[in-house]
């Protein structure tokens, strides 16, 4: 091989891998990520193609909505300013899930209207609310800032 | 007083950091030997100082001193001891300081390990290490300054996070920071060497112990972070592909790539430009990293109490250190002449590959980490980027990586065989074939598929030691030569087999338990036996208890297979008193060496005795952490290997060499 052979061998396989590599992250970007989605979004949407696939879907807990059903699954409701979504989740629900307060779940949105959340996020950390419910909330108009207490002060690894 | 000069103490160590910074680079600029001869004792005195800051900060902490406010922020008079002592790192304001102690560490370490660098080398990586810390101090006093105080001071604090009340508070952080700030170390010789406009094989040799440390740290601090938060969250998972954990992956990666191309520089002069750009990238990584974490942009597990101001501010350093420095490289990186050409199939040409999937496996991971903070700024919709995601694309990455592997330390130098390295895997290859058939097939009637990834996985184990095998030459020498030859190998090709056979351990845990876990949620009642997994489950009790700090209810369970009974497990929730924070804590058994049993409580059913019960079967999953173990070993190994060693006397050094050469008809390591 000449010098200049090797040189091309070097950057052709380069180029290949890095070719390789923009494909799955262009297929990557458009089909595996999860779009956020508040229970506004999801009743008023006129396409409902904008529901498929994998969603998060942010919210406050509706005060009295979560039961724990035989098969030891939850369900919930999940409410913004103007409209609520139910929720069936199986599995353990997070320290810090509480009715009223701010949650994330992620999963599928089913044909009767109501969503199937394999995982549920809640804010590991009393004083916070996961930031998209905030920015969804404060966009509504119904966001009261940030919970009393001195911001500083809550943190957490 | 004491809480005064710690701040004071920091106040010194900016100061003294911008003296060791500036004095240097004007001794640089002047040639002036006495400048550049302080650079060392500036280093250790700025390190002293922040050590004192540091325990200043402790100190309060061991104390329970409410009237600063970090420490009620963050502490309890009732937390045990430990956790005193690791609540200093377990909030925003301690762990910088931490971070800054660290950086102020390596400097140190630099000063008094740097004897035999060449003086105007040493000054420069010194001054640039100095520029990082002043900037970091700065941040620390401007920004976030621990030692601020209440008054009145209250009567008892607000308490730690419950989640960080765990030894792996006390672990998992210094190791991580270790680690990724010991990547500033590269970077400030890398900045040096271009500055300097010099670079050459010796200064390879000596960024590549550095590179070692840190990245042994890394390896350890991530895998510890791993399991912490597989036992505590109660989540039953071991990597969320969360950003904060990709912002420390991400550094790994590259150092990773960085260990392996300052080997190219350093025994063959080949890839000078790169190496010195990959040193630049690891520690913007870390840095990113920082950023990610404190500036809040990103949704994650970990997060700090976020405030725009820092994250302005790191965001400033963040561009100034990766900007400054890639425009220098920019500028100089022509002047450095590159050395020696080698054939596509090579040592080099393997370390090539190697360095071009992991930076692009990084690529991917920084596109899926940053993308959600693009579409927002771009469309305002917010998106999320998890773990499909990042399956989608960095898996297929990494799947031709570990499949050559075990070629790599088999070809040689300059030009290698590849038919030759074929012919001496040939039998690994069938041995992993056969044994990850079995496993798929017989044992576990897994679906025939996943016998590729268990196949993947032994080749990666069993191929890691062909290369030393092939040294010792059993068959050749027979038994007895041959394992003496086994043991008079370097210490390095040690380090490089066990190290890839490691890498092979963690793969064939995550293919066991990704491929074969099972999950179960139902309802108990005390009393009742339930049966999953080939186990079964007793729920004998549900007591409630009083902590040091928390009350809890814990659960007992025992696990028995055909009678014979496992263990017993007590997964509890707690809840904190001064926090009023609940947490779960998981009960895990142990079955066998690598498999487990993981059970974790839910909320109790309104109107009835029962409580919800979430079950997984974890099979081989701790081969994960026993694989970075083994990884982190062997770089230890590989680091005390006489080459690597930091002022092994040059002379010796160069004899061994040659002896090694005589001694071997293929070249060593």
């Amino acid at each position: 091989m000449t010098r200049k052979q090797k040189r091309f061998a070097v950057i052709f396989s380069a180029l290949a891998v890095l070719g390789g590599a923009v494909a799955l992250v262009l297929t990557g970007l458009s089909e595996q990520v999860t779009f956020f989605r508040t229970p506004t979004d999801i009743v008023s949407t006129a396409n409902a193609s904008e529901n498929d696939g994998r969603l998060r879907l942010g919210g406050l807990v509706v005060m009295g909505s979560v039961e724990t059903l035989d098969d030891a699954a939850v369900r919930f409701a999940i409410e913004d300013a103007n409209h609520a979504v139910t929720v069936r989740y199986a599995g353990i629900l997070p320290d810090l899930f509480r009715e009223g307060q701010g949650i994330v779940a992620e999963g599928m949105l089913q044909p009767d209207g109501t969503f199937r959340a394999d995982t549920v996020l809640a804010k590991h950390d009393e004083t916070y609310m996961p930031r998209e419910v905030a920015d969804a909330l404060k966009e509504q108009g119904v966001w009261k800032g940030e919970a009393a207490g001195d911001a500083s002060a809550s943190s957490e690894y | 007083m004491i809480v005064e000069l710690g701040h004071y103490a920091l106040v010194l160590g900016l100061v003294l950091s911008l003296a060791q910074m500036v004095v240097p680079m004007i001794g640089l600029r002047t040639n002036d030997a006495r400048m550049l001869s302080v650079a060392p004792s500036l280093t250790v005195a700025t390190f002293l100082v922040i050590a004192v800051s540091f325990a200043a900060l402790t100190w309060a902490y061991v104390t329970s001193d409410f009237s600063v406010r970090n420490v009620w922020a963050n502490s309890f008079s009732d937390k045990p001891m430990i956790f005193k002592i690791t609540g200093v790192w377990g909030n925003h304001e301690g762990s910088m300081l931490l971070w800054i102690l660290t950086l102020a560490l390596f400097g140190a370490l630099v000063a008094f390990f740097g004897g035999n660098l060449p003086s105007r080398l040493k000054a420069a990586v010194l001054s640039v290490q100095g520029s990082v810390t002043v900037a970091f101090a700065l941040f620390i006093l401007l920004t976030s300054n621990p030692f601020e105080r209440l008054s009145p001071p209250p009567l008892e604090g607000r308490d730690l996070n419950p989640i960080l009340q765990d030894i792996g508070l006390a672990i998992h952080p210094p190791l991580l920071y270790l680690g990724y700030v010991g990547f500033s170390i590269c970077f400030s010789f890398a900045v040096a060497a271009l500055i300097e406009g010099r670079i050459d094989a010796a200064w390879a040799r000596w960024v590549r112990p550095w590179t070692l440390v840190s990245w042994v740290f890394l390896t350890a601090g991530i895998s510890m972070g791993s399991y912490w938060a597989y036992y505590e969250l109660g989540w039953g998972g071991w990597w969320f592909w969360d950003p904060v954990e990709n912002a420390s992956f991400m550094p790994w990666l590259i150092g990773t790539a960085l260990l392996h191309s300052a080997l190219v520089m350093e025994k063959r002069e080949a890839m000078k430009v790169w190496t010195i750009l990959l040193a630049i990238l690891a520690f913007s990584f870390s840095l990113l990293g920082t950023f990610l974490v404190r500036s809040g942009v990103l949704t994650s597990v970990h997060s700090f109490a976020t405030d725009p101001q820092r994250g302005l501010f790191i965001l400033m350093i963040l561009v100034f250190f990766i900007g400054g420095s890639l425009i220098l490289f920019a500028l100089r990186a022509g002047t450095l002449r590159n050395g020696g050409m080698f054939h596509p199939v090579s040592r080099e040409g393997a370390l090539v590959l190697n360095n071009l999937f992991l930076t692009t496996a990084t690529a991917t991971v920084l596109v899926g980490t940053l993308y959600p903070l693009l579409v927002e700024a771009v469309s305002g919709e917010k998106i999320s980027v998890g773990a499909p995601y990042f399956n989608y694309t960095f898996i297929p990455l990494m799947i031709p990586l570990l499949m050559a592997v075990p070629f790599g330390p088999l070809l040689a130098w300059k030009r290698g065989n590849l038919a030759a390295a074929a012919e001496r895997l040939w039998l690994v290859a069938a041995i992993s074939l056969v044994a990850a058939l079995a496993i798929a097939w017989l044992a576990y009637d897994a679906p025939v598929l996943s016998a590729f990834a268990y196949a993947l996985a032994f080749w990666l184990v069993i191929g890691s030691f062909a290369d030393i095998l092939q040294k010792a030459g059993f068959v050749r020498n027979g038994w007895s030569k041959g394992w003496a030859r086994l043991r008079g190998l370097p210490r390095a090709n040690w380090g490089t087999a066990l190290a890839h056979a490691g890498l092979g351990i963690t793969t064939l845990g995550i293919v066991g338990v990704t491929t074969l876990e099972d999950e179960t949620v139902l309802r108990m009642t005390p009393g009742e036996t339930t049966s999953f997994a080939g186990y079964d489950v007793a729920f004998n009790s549900l007591t409630p208890g009083k902590g040091p700090n928390f009350t809890y209810d814990k659960g007992i369970f025992t696990i028995s297979r055909d009678g014979r009974v496992i263990g017993t497990v007590e997964p509890e929730k707690r809840v904190y008193v001064a926090s009023r924070m609940p947490t779960t804590e998981a009960g895990i058994q142990t079955v066998g060496l690598f498999s487990q049993y993981y059970l974790a409580l839910g909320d109790a059913v309104e109107g009835s005795e029962d409580i919800v019960v979430r079950i997984w079967w974890k099979p081989w999953v701790t081969l994960i952490w026993y694989g970075t173990v083994i990884m982190v070993a062997a770089g230890l190994i590989s680091l005390s290997d006489r080459r690597l060693r930091i002022g092994a006397p040059v002379a010796a050094r160069r004899r061994r060499d040659e002896a090694l050469a005589a001694a071997k008809a293929e070249p060593a390591e």
